[in-house]
C-alpha cells in the first residue's frame, strides 16, 4: 500500500488524486444522546471526558477565585473560617482528582493514543466507557459532598483530623475520589494493553511518538500507584464511618503511616500530571520547530526513569513529621536524582529548537511558556528536596507556588497547547489564531503574576491554608490576587473562542500544521474506524525535513479536506 | 553571600540555623537563576535566530552534537544536583541533634493553641520566653490532631503529633518577639493558632522567670504519681470505672454512707487513700484497693497537693510523658480527645461533633 | 459466522488478520490486561499487608493476644475451601480450552462458585461469633489492650475487602456458567474464562497471606 512512498519518501499526496467515497466522521456517526452515552468509540469517550473535566476545571477555578479574593486583605472579609477551609479543600480535591489527573490522559490520550499507533480503538472499548462512568460517578459523589455542606480537610485528608475531628462530609468526598481512582486504574490497564497489542505494522517501540511513551509511563503509574490511594481512602472511610481503628492514635495507631501511604500515591500522582504534559510538548515543539526531537531515545529513557524513580521519593513530603534523619536523607537524595531526567528533557527540548524553522502559532507559544515555567517549577523542587530548606518552607506558600508552577504552569499550559494543536483534528474546525495567541500570552503573564509572589511570601514565612494572615504578607497576596484575576480572564477566553469555532470556525484540512504523526494521516475529524486502509509505519517519528518542506509522508493517502460532519 | 538578596525579600533571621539555611537558600537561588537564565536565554536566542524564514544555517547537525551532548549534560546536572544534596545534607547532619546542655521546653498543641512549659517550670499559653544564645530543645506533642510548630525567623518547623513526641531545637541569636505559627492544617481556626516567641537577654529572662507564679513542685509530682500509680485510670473524668472525679473536690463537703458528711481536707484524703473502704461516698461501690504500704508519706503529700490544686488544672505533664497504651484507662474509651474550647482571643466556642 | 468469529470484539476484528489469528491475539491481549490489573491489585493488598506489618511490629504483644481470639476452626476450614476452589478453577480453565470438555468445564465452574459461596457462609458464621464475642472495635470491645483494637480493625477491614473481591469473583464465574449453558460454543477457548479464573486465583492467593496473618500469628510457638 505504501510501496510508492518508500520509493520516493517525500512525494506529496495530491488531494485530488484519489476521489474516495468518504465514510462519515466519528462526530456524524449517530446523533442521538444515546449514541454518545453508550458509545465505545475512543474519540467520543474522549469528548465525554472533556465535557466533564471542563466542568470540574471551572468548579475548581471558582473556588480558587474565591480563595484569592478572600486573601486580598489579611482579615476575614468575604467568608468565615469554615467556609474558607471548605473552599480550598474543594479547589484541591476537584483540581487534583477531577481535572489534572484525568486531564490529558483521558481526553487527548483517549483520542490520540489509538490514532498515533495506527489502531482502530483502545484494546477494551467497553472498559473505556465504564471508566468514564466511574469518573463521572466519582465526580458526582464529590459534588454531592460539596452541595451537602462541603468538606474541610484539605485535599490530603490527613488523619486524625479527617477521621475523628472534622465535622464535614468527608466520607462522601473520599468515596468520590475512591470511585474515580477505579476509573484511572481501568484507563491505565486499557492504555498499556493497547500499546502492547495494537501497534500498527512497523510501529516498533522506538518509533512510538513521545506522547505515546508518555501515556504508557503514565498508565504504569495509574496502575501501580492508584491502588495504594484506594486502600488509604478505604481505611479513612472504615475508620470514620465504621469505627474500625487503623490510624487512631488513642488506640496505638499511627497517623504518620497514613501519610506514608497517601504520599506513596500522591507523589507519583504529580508525575501522572506532568508526564502527559511532557508528551504533548514533545509533539508540539517538534512540529513548530520543524525538527526531529533531539535525543529521542534519551527522551524515552527519561520518561521511564521519572516514572520509576518517582515511586521512591514520597518521603520528602514528610521531612518535618519527625521521621528518622537517615530516612530523610535517602528521600532527599532520591528527590535530587529524579530531577535529573526532567532536566535532560528540558535541555533536549531546547536543543530541538536549534536549527529549526520556528513558527509561533498558539500551541508553540504555550509550549515555550511551558519550558520556562517547568524549569522554574522543577528547580524550586530542588529547594524542597534539600532538608534544611524544606524544614523552613514546608507547608508555606513556597510549596504552594512550587506545585502550581508544575501543575498549572507546566501541566495546564501543556493541556492548552495540546488542545489547540489537535483541535482541528478533534473537531474538524480551525480556531481563531489571534485570540488563541492573545490568550496564551495573557495566561503566561497572569500565571507568573499569581504564583511568583507566593514564592516570596512562602520564604518570608506565610503558612498555607491560612484564612487570615499577619499583615506583613499583604503586599504579596495583593499581587497574587491581581494575577489570579488576569488568569481567570485568560482561562475564560478559550472557553469562548473554542466554542465559537465549533460552530463558526473554518473547516480544518487534514493536516493543518504539516505535522508528521499518524494521527494527521486521516481526515479531520477522523471516521469511526480512524483510518482508510491499514496504516503502516516505515520510519522514525518526527520525520520533519531540515529545510522546512512538509514532513515525509509514508502513509495511505487521504483527501485533504475532511468529511463533512 | 547572604547579602545578595535584598532585605525586603528576606525573613528576619534570628537563630543559628537561620543563618545556615539562608546561606544554602541563597546559593541554591543563584544556581537556579543561572540555570533558568541559561534555558530561557537559549530558547529566546534560538527562537529569534531560527524563526521561520530567517536565513540562518539549517544543515544537518554537526556530528559532535549527539549522544556526547546528552551524556555531557546528564553528567553535569547530576554533578550539580549531587553537590547541592551534599551541601544541604552536611548542614542538616551537623545540626540535627540538640547540644546536651540545651534548655528543655515541652510544647503541647491543641485546637487552637500552644501550651509551653520550660524545665524551669514556667507555663505559658501561646507564648514562649527564652534567653538569647542558649540552645533550646523542644519536645512536642499534640492533644488532638496534627499541628506543626513553626517559627519563620528561626527557620524551624516540626510537627506535633497526637500521642507521640517529636523533637527539635534552636538557638536564638537576636532578642525580640517572633511569630509562632501552626503550619499543619488543623481545623476551623488553623490560621488563628498563633503565638509569640520572645527572646530576651539572659538577665531579663531571669527576672521574667522570677516574676512567674511560685510553685513548690509538689503538685507536679503529685500529678505524675496520679497517673503512674493508676489513680487516673478510675478517677479521670470519663473513666469507665465508676469512681468519683476529684476535680475541684478540695474543701467540699461530700455525703458518706450512713447520712454522714465529710469535708475534703488533708486527713480525709489520706484516709481515703490508705483505708478507702471506710468512708465511701454515697452512690459509689467500695471497689478501691488500699494503698497502705504502697505510697510513702511524701508521695501521699504530693498527691494531696495535686488534688488541692485541682486535678483539672494540670494536664500538661500527663499528656507529655506517657506511652499511648498507658494513657488508655479502659478499652474502647477514647480519652484521646479532651478538647477544650479554644483559648485564642476571638476564637469561637467549640461546637461538639454530632 | 464461525464460533470463533462471534467471540471477536472490536477493535480486534479490524486488524486485517485471519479469524483464528485475531482471536488468539484478542485472547492474549485480554489475558495481558488482567495480569496488569492483578499487578494493580497486588499493590492494593500490598499496602494492606504493609499496614499489618507496621502495626504488628509496633504492638507485637497486643497483636499476638488479639490473633488468639480469632476462630482458627473457621479460618482453617475456609482456607481448605478456598484452596479446593483454586483446584476446580484451574481444571475449569484448562478444560475450557478443549472442544469436548464442555460438561467438565461447566461442572468445575459450578463447583468453584459453590465453594466460593461456602466460604462466604462460613465467614458469615465467623462474623456472627465475632460480634457475639464483642470483637468489634468500639466501647464494648472485649480485649483490654488498646492496640488489640487495631488488630480487629485490620481483621474486619481485610476480610471485608477480601469478601468483596470474592463476591465479585463468584459473580464473574456465575456469569460464565450462565453464558456457557445458553451457548454451547461460548466457553471454548474464550478468554473470559481464563480472565475470570485468573482473578479467582489472585483472590485465593490473597487469602493464603491473610490466613497466617490473622489466625496463626498469635498461636505460633
Amino acid at each position: 500500500m505504501s510501496s510508492g512512498a518508500t520509493a520516493d519518501a517525500t512525494t506529496l499526496a495530491n488531494p485530488r488524486e484519489l476521489p474516495l467515497e468518504l465514510p462519515a466522521s466519528y462526530l456524524a456517526d449517530g446523533r442521538t444522546l444515546l449514541s454518545w452515552l453508550a458509545t465505545t468509540d475512543h474519540k467520543r469517550i474522549a469528548i465525554l471526558y472533556a465535557v466533564v473535566i471542563t466542568f470540574f476545571f471551572f468548579v475548581g477555578g471558582i473556588a480558587a477565585t474565591l480563595v484569592r479574593l478572600e486573601l486580598f486583605t489579611p482579615q476575614a472579609d468575604l467568608v468565615g473560617s469554615d467556609t474558607y477551609n471548605k473552599l480550598f479543600s474543594l479547589h484541591g480535591i476537584v483540581m487534583v482528582w477531577f481535572f489534572l489527573i484525568p486531564s490529558i490522559p483521558t481526553t487527548m490520550g483517549n483520542f490520540l493514543l489509538p490514532l498515533m499507533i495506527g489502531a482502530r480503538d483502545l484494546a477494551f472499548p467497553k472498559l473505556n466507557l465504564v471508566s468514564w462512568y466511574l469518573n463521572l460517578g466519582g465526580g458526582l459523589l464529590t459534588l454531592a459532598a460539596v452541595l451537602a455542606g462541603g468538606i474541610d480537610t484539605g485535599w490530603t485528608f490527613y488523619v486524625p483530623y479527617s477521621t475523628t475531628f472534622s465535622n464535614s462530609f468527608v466520607t462522601l468526598a473520599v468515596l468520590g475520589v475512591l470511585v474515580s481512582g477505579f476509573s484511572t486504574i481501568a484507563t491505565g490497564v486499557n492504555f498499556i494493553a493497547t500499546v502492547h497489542y495494537l501497534r500498527a505494522p512497523g510501529m516498533t517501540w522506538f518509533r512510538l511518538p513521545l506522547f505515546v511513551w508518555a501515556m504508557y509511563t503514565t498508565s504504569l503509574i495509574f496502575v501501580l500507584a492508584t491502588p495504594v490511594l484506594a486502600v488509604t481512602l478505604t481505611l479513612v472511610v472504615a475508620e470514620r464511618s465504621f469505627g474500625l481503628p487503623i490510624f487512631d492514635p488513642a488506640r496505638g495507631g499511627d497517623p504518620i503511616l497514613f501519610q506514608h501511604l497517601f504520599w506513596f500515591y500522591s507523589h507519583p500522582a504529580v508525575y501522572i500530571m506532568v508526564l502527559p504534559a511532557m508528551g504533548v510538548i514533545s509533539e508540539v515543539i517538534t512540529c513548530y520547530a520543524r525538527r526531529r526531537i533531539f535525543g529521542y531515545s534519551f527522551m524515552v529513557y527519561a520518561l521511564v526513569a521519572i516514572a520509576m524513580i518517582g515511586f521512591f521519593t514520597w518521603g520528602h513530603h514528610m521531612f518535618t513529621s519527625g521521621m528518622s534523619p537517615y530516612a530523610a536523607l535517602v528521600f532527599s537524595f532520591l528527590s535530587f536524582i529524579v530531577a535529573v531526567p526532567s532536566a535532560i528533557k528540558v535541555f533536549n527540548w531546547t536543543a530541538t529548537l536549534y536549527r529549526g524553522q520556528i513558527g509561533f502559532e498558539s500551541p508553540m507559544l504555550y509550549a515555550l511558556g511551558f519550558l520556562g515555567l517547568f524549569t522554574v517549577g522543577g528547580l524550586t523542587g530542588l529547594f524542597l528536596a534539600s532538608v534544611p530548606i524544606d524544614v523552613h518552607v514546608q507547608d508555606t506558600y513556597f510549596v504552594v507556588a512550587h506545585f502550581h508552577y508544575i501543575m498549572v504552569g507546566a501541566s495546564v499550559s501543556a493541556y492548552f497547547a495540546g488542545l489547540h494543536f489537535w483541535w482541528p483534528k478533534i473537531t474538524g474546525r480551525m480556531y481563531p489564531e489571534a485570540w488563541a495567541r492573545f490568550a496564551a500570552i495573557l495566561m503566561f503573564f497572569g500565571f507568573n503574576l499569581t504564583f511568583f509572589p507566593q514564592f516570596i511570601a512562602g520564604y518570608l514565612g506565610m503558612p498555607r491554608r491560612y484564612h487570615v494572615y499577619p499583615p506583613e504578607f499583604q503586599v504579596w497576596n495583593v499581587l497574587s490576587s491581581a494575577g489570579a484575576a488576569v488568569l481567570a480572564a485568560a482561562y475564560l477566553m478559550p472557553l469562548g473562542y473554542l466554542t465559537w469555532s465549533v460552530f463558526f470556525g473554518s473547516r480544518a484540512p487534514n493536516d493543518p500544521w504539516n505535522a508528521s504523526g499518524l494521527e494527521w494521516r486521516t481526515t479531520s475529524p477522523p471516521p469511526r474506524q480512524n483510518f482508510f486502509g491499514n496504516p503502516e509505519v516505515l520510519a522514525q517519528p518526527y520525520n520533519y525535513h531540515p529545510e522546512s518542506t512538509p514532513p515525509i509522508k509514508d502513509q495511505p493517502r487521504v483527501p485533504s479536506q475532511g468529511s463533512l460532519t | 553571600m547572604g547579602n545578595l538578596i535584598p532585605a525586603f525579600l528576606k525573613p528576619e533571621s534570628a537563630s543559628v540555623q537561620a543563618a545556615k539555611v539562608d546561606m544554602i537558600f541563597t546559593g541554591l537561588t543563584l544556581i537556579s537563576a543561572g540555570i533558568v537564565a541559561l534555558v530561557i536565554g537559549l530558547v529566546v536566542t534560538f527562537a529569534i535566530r531560527f524563526r521561520r524564514g530567517s536565513r540562518a544555517n539549517r544543515g544537518e547537525l554537526p556530528s559532535l552534537v549527539s549522544s556526547e551532548f546528552e551524556i555531557g549534560w546528564t553528567a553535569a546536572t547530576l554533578f550539580v544536583f549531587l553537590f547541592i544534596f551534599w551541601w544541604a545534607t552536611s548542614i542538616e547532619i551537623g545540626a540535627y541533634s540538640a547540644p546536651k546542655d540545651a534548655m528543655e521546653v515541652h510544647v503541647v498543641a491543641k485546637q487552637w493553641m500552644w501550651k509551653t512549659q520550660s524545665a524551669s517550670g514556667a507555663r505559658e499559653i501561646n507564648e514562649l520566653h527564652v534567653p538569647v544564645g542558649a540552645p533550646v530543645r523542644l519536645i512536642l506533642t499534640s492533644q488532638d490532631v496534627i499541628h506543626s510548630f513553626y517559627i519563620p525567623a528561626f527557620r524551624l518547623k516540626r510537627d506535633a503529633l497526637p500521642y507521640q513526641q517529636t523533637e527539635t531545637w534552636f538557638q536564638a541569636t537576636k532578642t525580640g518577639s517572633f511569630h509562632l505559627l501552626c503550619t499543619e492544617f488543623c481545623g476551623t481556626d488553623h490560621s488563628r493558632m498563633l503565638g509569640r516567641v520572645i527572646v530576651m537577654e539572659p538577665q531579663d529572662y531571669a527576672r521574667w522567670l522570677s516574676a512567674q507564679p511560685e510553685r513548690d513542685g509538689l503538685a507536679e509530682l503529685g500529678e505524675r504519681l496520679f497517673t503512674a500509680r493508676g489513680c487516673s485510670g478510675c478517677h479521670d473524668a470519663g473513666s469507665k470505672v465508676h469512681a468519683p472525679s476529684l476535680a475541684g473536690i478540695w474543701g467540699q463537703a461530700v455525703p458518706l454512707e450512713g447520712n454522714r458528711t465529710a469535708t475534703v481536707d488533708e486527713a480525709y484524703l489520706r484516709d481515703s487513700i490508705l483505708q478507702p473502704k471506710r468512708d465511701v461516698v454515697v452512690g459509689y461501690e467500695p471497689i478501691m484497693p488500699s494503698y497502705e504500704g504502697l505510697l510513702t508519706d511524701g508521695e501521699i503529700q504530693s498527691l494531696v497537693a495535686y488534688i488541692r490544686l485541682g486535678t483539672d488544672k494540670l494536664d500538661l505533664i500527663q499528656s507529655l510523658s506517657l506511652e499511648p497504651s498507658q494513657n488508655i484507662c479502659a478499652p474502647g474509651q477514647s480519652s484521646a480527645s479532651p478538647r477544650s474550647p479554644a483559648m485564642v482571643p476571638g476564637a469561637p466556642a467549640q461546637t461538639p461533633r454530632p | 459466522m464461525s464460533a470463533v468469529g462471534k467471540l471477536i470484539r472490536e477493535p480486534w476484528d479490524e486488524l486485517g488478520l485471519s479469524e483464528s489469528k485475531a482471536f488468539a491475539l484478542q485472547r492474549s491481549g485480554a489475558t495481558f490486561g488482567i495480569w496488569v490489573f492483578i499487578a494493580s491489585e497486588v499493590l492494593f493488598f500490598g499496602a494492606i499487608f504493609l499496614l499489618y506489618a507496621a502495626m504488628r511490629i509496633e504492638h507485637a504483644d497486643a497483636f499476638a493476644a488479639a490473633a488468639r481470639e480469632t476462630n482458627i476452626v473457621y479460618g482453617t476450614l475456609n482456607t481448605a475451601i478456598l484452596l479446593t476452589s483454586g483446584l476446580t478453577a484451574s481444571v475449569a480453565s484448562r478444560a475450557a480450552e478443549h472442544d469436548g470438555l464442555r460438561r467438565l468445564t461447566l461442572w468445575c465452574l459450578a463447583a468453584t462458585a459453590a465453594l466460593g459461596l461456602a466460604f462466604l457462609v462460613v465467614k458469615g458464621l465467623e462474623y456472627r461469633e465475632d460480634i457475639e464475642k464483642h470483637l468489634v472495635p468500639g466501647p464494648r470491645f472485649a480485649l483490654a489492650q488498646a492496640p488489640a483494637q487495631l488488630f480487629f480493625g485490620f481483621y474486619w477491614l481485610s476480610t471485608g475487602v477480601h469478601a468483596i473481591h470474592l463476591s465479585i469473583g463468584i459473580g464473574l464465574v456465575g456469569r460464565l456458567i450462565g453464558k456457557g449453558l445458553r451457548d454451547h460454543e461460548w466457553l471454548v477457548g474464550n478468554a473470559q474464562v481464563e480472565i475470570a479464573l485468573l482473578y479467582w486465583g489472585f483472590v485465593d492467593v490473597v487469602w493464603i497471606f491473610l490466613y497466617p496473618a490473622l489466625y496463626l500469628a498469635g498461636r505460633a510457638g
